[in-house]
């Protein structure tokens, strides 16, 4: 027994209109300062604004969202009143806006109660739009939130079925003429999605396609979308791969990737796509040796020709480091500019944080302790995974 | 040879093996709670069982049988049917998921135990390693 959650998706250009229909009397934009300055808010406001509905800005969402203002931003909705609580950007503005809205509906809440089994019964007083301004992180169809526990330097991964947004709105406008760096970290990040989803211990039936589908659009289009940011086909594809992506894992789970590389971004601040990426040819190495054959599967059916067993699973780690080369992204800790004092001096409080992240749980290969470690290293150093 | 489950041996033989194993020591060194898992009738058991594990930073501190709930107190609870519970001993289920979709029911903070998804994937692997009789 399972489940498969997804909001209502309007997808494809144009569908920022879907706005002009909502039903309501206020909302609240959860968004960054950088997305107000680029007049994005503004944007969003505008079609509310046709809507009928009253419109506050809350711009205080940081990289990386604290505990802090998410309360801050729950203080504005108390004081506000929104029914419509409107996530604006990319996975923090997003996650941060679930958890407004959570605590928003609930103010005797911590942020770090807000978990899978506790029934939550929200849509009292508001309901959720996420409007996704980057193409990665899926944020818009998943239920997930990571928050960063400030005090302790760890991200949290929290989230409920029931926060899943209940409109996601697509519209490739808002990614068109992106800068290269951001276009390739965050399209890596569903890339990461993707083959995490198809292959960690919690895939299923459906998810399997939206992430091998993800993994297409990505492969085609990233490449794309890197050298012309203008180039509205690839925009497009690509940011209904980040969606297809996000059903695809948000339904099933990321893996050790996801779990190295939220340990590295809380403590170096490596942004999330860039961090997980880097880490994926090193956890499919990993994996290769002991349970190769979803990487393989996958392998095969990106290159139209049959592999099977380890050489399939390392064809598909040497594709994506083909790849990640291609759009110009680090291949290792190491060229991400991390000094390796610092990293060393961080190991152990990374591979601490790695086990005990919840994406751990679905890894295929579940390695020891001195196993992450080492891949760890490894991954400092670029060195092709053989143990 | 097997041992019977639900039975006071073989909670005990899961102390055995979580006290063997490194893996869960390491996972679940700062780990503090003490569980009572409740083994409720089924069409396969027609019992209601009380186990309980006392786990303090990596290690087990006692195992036991009890003859009611209020016996100990324990932080956490997870209840399920005797089925459900082999299908986690068995590796078919996985004890997070369970608990996500009801199937465990969890009385205590699931972030807590979200938060050591290592642990708690090597209490199944040492479940996995005592020699288990379902009775069938």
């Amino acid at each position: 027994m399972w489940y498969f959650v997804s909001p209502q998706i309007v997808f494809g250009e144009g569908a920022l209109d879907a706005l002009d229909e909502i039903k309501g009397q206020r909302a609240l934009i959860v968004t960054d300062a950088t997305l107000v300055r680029l007049g994005i808010a503004d944007r969003i406001k505008a079609h509310l604004d046709r809507a009928g509905l009253e419109t506050r800005i809350f711009d205080g969402v940081e990289p990386d969202p604290s505990v802090e203002t998410v309360r801050r931003g729950a203080a504005l909705a108390s004081e506000f009143g929104p029914d419509w609580i409107v996530g604006l950007g990319g996975g923090s503005c997003m996650d941060a806006a679930k958890a407004i809205w959570i605590l928003y509906e609930h103010p005797e809440m911590e942020p770090g109660e807000i978990n899978p089994i506790l029934p939550l019964g929200l849509r009292q007083k508001a309901r959720l739009i996420t409007i996704p301004t980057t193409s990665g992180t899926g944020a818009e169809v998943t239920w997930a939130i990571v928050l960063t526990d400030t005090a302790e330097g760890r991200k949290m991964g929290l989230g409920n079925r029931e926060n899943a947004a209940d409109l996601a709105i697509v519209d490739p406008a808002l990614v068109m003429g992106l800068p290269p760096r951001l276009t390739a970290d965050t399209g890596l990040d569903a890339l990461t999605h993707a083959v995490e989803g198809y292959t960690c211990a919690w895939h299923t039936d459906l998810t399997d396609g939206l992430c091998l589908q993800a993994a297409r659009l990505v492969f085609r289009y990233l490449p794309r979308a890197v050298a012309d940011g203008s180039d509205a086909e690839a925009r497009e594809r690509l940011h209904n791969a980040a969606t297809c992506a996000g059903l695809g894992f948000g339904n099933a789970l990321a893996s050790l990737a996801h779990a190295m590389g939220h340990a590295l971004g809380a403590v170096f601040h490596v942004p999330h796509g860039r961090a997980v990426a880097i880490f994926l040819p090193y956890t499919i190495e990993f994996a290769a040796r002991e349970a190769p054959e979803r990487f393989a599967e996958l392998e095969s059916l990106l290159g139209c020709s049959p592999v099977t067993g380890e050489p399939g699973a390392r064809a598909l780690a040497a594709r994506i480091r083909a790849l990640i080369r291609d759009v110009g992204n680090p291949l290792s800790v190491a060229e991400a500019g991390i000094v390796r004092a610092a990293y060393e001096a961080q190991l152990d409080k990374m591979v601490d944080d790695a086990f005990n992240d919840t994406q751990m749980v679905a890894a295929v290969r579940a390695p020891s302790y001195d196993e992450l470690r080492r891949l760890y290293v490894y991954a400092y150093e670029g060195r092709e995974v053989d143990f | 040879m097997a041992i019977r489950f639900p039975s006071d041996e073989w909670i005990k033989e899961l102390k055995e093996q979580l006290n063997a194993s490194e893996a869960y020591e390491r996972s679940a060194k700062d780990w503090e709670g003490d569980f009572v898992f409740v083994v409720e009738p089924d069409g396969a058991y027609p019992h209601t069982a009380y186990l309980f594990l006392g786990l303090l930073h990596g290690k087990c501190t006692e195992a036991a049988v009890l003859s009611s709930p209020d016996e100990r107190k324990a932080e956490f609870v997870i209840s399920a049917p005797f089925s459900a519970w082999r299908q986690v001993i068995e590796g078919r289920l996985d004890p997070i998921q369970g608990m996500m979709t009801r199937k465990l029911k969890l009385q205590g903070n699931m972030m807590k135990i979200m938060r050591y998804p290592k642990a708690a994937k090597e209490i199944v692997a040492c479940c996995a390693r005592v020699p288990t009789d379902f009775g069938q």
